[in-house]
């Protein structure tokens, strides 16, 4: 029996071993900071957004996000950790505090923030439901889908947002509900639907990447919804809240002011008051949001403005090569406005 | 061959004899002759066209998805690109020969397990031994292997680490729990009871919900228990309430002289279950325990809930990548040969485990 309870001792140190306690209910800056890395929810693979690539490393517009973060607090695109995070468990992770930070492409909602005790941060992609068409229909708008078969996924807001759609604007449609996203984009390129409705990020994705001739199909221009995706955080904890809000504004500010990955050395010796203290020229920034002055350069170098983390993961560098849309910049009529560093 | 064949005559040549076994076999009664015809309907239906798909019109290399797109047959070279995902996960890249060589030790210690000749107090240090290796393996952080931690524990090593610790666990537990539910003490018998039909009762989803989404909500902020080892204890919990009903349909199936005679002779209750009724009972409940082990070896799978990457979720992860889209039936097909050689490996020993004990009652 000897050996019976040797194993039973070996098991029970392993287990105990698993059984990791975190840190004391410290500000989330100091906890991150004494962690030496931030923990950030992401998604268990959605194209573009948050996705394993063949060798395991995220990549993705969300982890972007959160390496910027890190970036910015350690100057080390490295010491980030992503918990894969499925819909239904992502709030509970935050709230519970496994994660820091959730970059998980999550609707900003009234009820996820009242009810649910988060705070949202700058939006990082604003998506929207709208349908895809074959462009053999000519059809130029949704509401020229009359009488149409839709195909739709089951259980999201998108089957609710199609009907509302259509019920407000008095057309009778058809849905086709099918459960398997593989299912519902076969059954509309095989033509068992007129069109196919999800948001349009999704839409993009599957004329580019499923549709036999992409150049057949058209996405139309209708928005039916508001999908504005943003990193949450734990409501009640300003101090870290700020640094996650302000390394999104610092990569808009970023990109408005021309300054990306390959030239923030030369921006450097700018003379652009806005671009020093942004870099940390000017010291100051820094020292406000209890983090290094080099905060925003470092994002910048070793991630990228906005628009160069848009364009690697969703944009014309991508495999979905979505258009920018209303993610362009304020100042090219997109909705994207960075505040003021100052 | 119209030749009639005459009985008692024995048919000449290779072919002859094909025909006569077919006749006897396969023709034998009208009945016997429409399922044959149907079978081999299906067949010539169904087998040139996955062969055509799998092997003749398939793509196995390519640079891109180009290739494959253009193509009528699989896609393998879609899990050319993705199978070290799909096996290890996020594993670092350069060091997945860790979880690789783990999967040979759990592979290694269970065909070990299986030989009769290892049945003696050493299989125990062999395993305690094995552990060792595999946690070391697996985490690392000494002789220059890079600390990992469970979360990036991803594929097939995490399947075995949940199946073959889960039901490691889960069955010295289930045999407690069976004794305690033919107990004669009502607390013992009232608690084996009430567990086994609590968890029977619930699904493993709930128990895995409960033991992520709820349990954290419980614990202090900021006190975090690991995902692996929630998911893990929530199996084992599971498991034993399911075995621990099918050894106790073993123990009930031992005769009652069995009990009686052991009693006789003055055996204390331990000396009595353990070298008199257990090994009965266990020898006649092996076809449904390997059932259940089957089925539990595949509810791994459901650990997708709580977003751990077991084998099946990391091939639906490679899934969603928007370069090769649409290649699940050859991610799939990956996945199930590897979940049937496993599972068939358990029913094929199980037949031979039976065949071996029963050799004393057999005629």
């Amino acid at each position: 029996m000897a050996t019976l309870k040797l194993m039973g001792i070996a098991a029970a140190t392993g287990l105990a071993a698993m059984v990791a306690a975190g840190s004391a209910s410290a500000g989330t800056l100091d906890t991150v900071k004494g962690k030496g890395m931030i923990t950030c929810g992401v998604s268990t693979g959605v194209a573009g957004f948050s996705i394993a690539d063949s060798t395991g490393k995220y990549t993705g517009i969300d982890a972007d996000t959160c390496r910027a973060y890190a970036a910015a607090i350690f100057g080390d695109v490295n010491k980030v950790k992503f918990v894969p995070a499925t819909a239904q468990q992502r709030f509970t992770l935050l709230q519970s505090g496994e994660i820091d930070v959730l970059t998980r492409n999550t609707t900003r909602t009234l009820t996820r923030e009242a009810d649910l005790g988060l705070s949202f941060a700058p939006v990082n992609f604003y998506d929207g439901q709208g349908f895809m068409v074959a462009k053999a229909l000519n059809v130029k708008s949704a509401k020229e889908l009359k009488g149409a078969t839709v195909c739709v996924q089951p259980g999201t807001t998108t089957e609710l947002n199609l009907a509302d759609f259509f019920r407000s604007n008095k057309i009778d449609f058809k849905p086709v509900v099918i459960e398997k996203l593989d299912e519902v984009e076969n059954a509309f390129f095989s033509g068992r639907c007129d069109a196919y409705t999800t948001d349009r990020s999704g839409l993009a994705s599957t004329r580019i990447s499923k549709a036999p001739k992409p150049d057949d199909y058209v996405v139309l221009p209708d928005v039916i919804s508001k999908e504005p995706l943003a990193p949450a955080v734990r409501r009640g904890d300003d101090e870290w809240y700020t640094v996650i809000e302000w390394v999104q504004y610092a990569m808009l500010e970023a990109e408005e002011r021309g300054i990306t990955s390959k030239n923030v050395d030369d921006m450097l010796k700018s003379d652009d008051p806005n671009v020093k203290r942004l870099l940390g020229v000017t010291p100051g920034m820094g020292k406000s949001l209890h983090l290094d002055e080099k905060w925003a350069y470092n994002a910048i170098k070793l991630v990228g403005n906005y628009g160069e983390t848009f364009d690697r993961n969703v944009g014309k560098d991508s495999a979905l090569k979505l258009e920018r849309g209303v993610n362009e910049l304020w100042t090219k009529g997109g909705l994207m406005y960075g505040m003021p560093v100052r | 061959m119209s030749e009639i064949t005459v009985p008692g005559v024995a048919p000449k040549g290779p072919i002859g004899k094909a025909v006569f076994w077919a006749r006897a076999n396969l023709f034998n009664s009208w009945l016997n002759t429409i399922i044959t015809l149907v079978i081999i309907y299906g067949v010539v239906r169904l087998v040139p066209p996955v062969i055509q798909w799998a092997f003749l019109d398939s793509v196995w290399s390519a640079p891109d998805n180009s290739v494959c797109r253009a193509a009528l047959g699989a896609c393998w070279a879609f899990i050319g690109v993705w199978y070290r995902f799909i096996l290890f996960g996020r594993f670092p890249y350069d060091e997945q020969w860790r979880p690789l060589l783990v999967c040979f030790i759990f592979i290694a210690l269970l065909l070990m397990s299986c030989d009769r000749r290892f049945w003696n107090s050493w299989l125990m240090l062999i395993w305690v031994a094995g552990t060792a290796v595999i946690a070391t393996l697996m985490w690392g952080g000494v002789l220059g292997m890079t600390f990992v931690e469970t979360d990036l524990w991803n594929g097939l090593p995490l399947t075995l680490i949940l199946a073959v610790f889960g039901l490691g666990f889960a069955f010295p537990l289930a045999i407690l729990l069976a004794l305690g539910r033919r107990s004669h003490m009502p607390a013992i018998r009232a608690l084996s009871v009430g567990y086994i039909e609590f968890i029977r009762g619930v699904p493993l989803i709930t128990v895995l919900f409960m033991a992520s989404v709820m349990l954290p909500l419980f614990l202090p902020t900021g006190t975090t228990i690991n995902k692996l080892l929630r998911a893990e204890v929530a199996f084992i919990l599971f498991s034993a309430a399911y075995l621990a009903e099918v050894v106790r349909g073993g123990l009930q199936a031992v005769p009652k002289g069995q009990f009686e005679a052991a009693d006789a002779l003055g055996l204390s209750y331990r000396q009595k279950m353990q070298k008199i009724v257990l090994p009965q009972a266990l020898t006649i409940a092996i076809p449904p325990l390997v059932n259940t082990f089957i089925g539990a070896f595949k509810d791994t799978s459901l650990v997708i809930v709580i977003g751990l990457f077991d084998l099946l979720n990391t091939a639906n992860a490679a899934l969603n990548d928007p370069a090769w889209r649409g290649y699940y039936v050859e991610a799939y097909v990956m996945i199930s040969i590897i979940y049937f050689v496993f599972c068939f490996f358990m029913s094929r020993y199980s037949q031979h485990l039976e065949m071996s004990f029963n050799k004393g009652k057999r005629r």
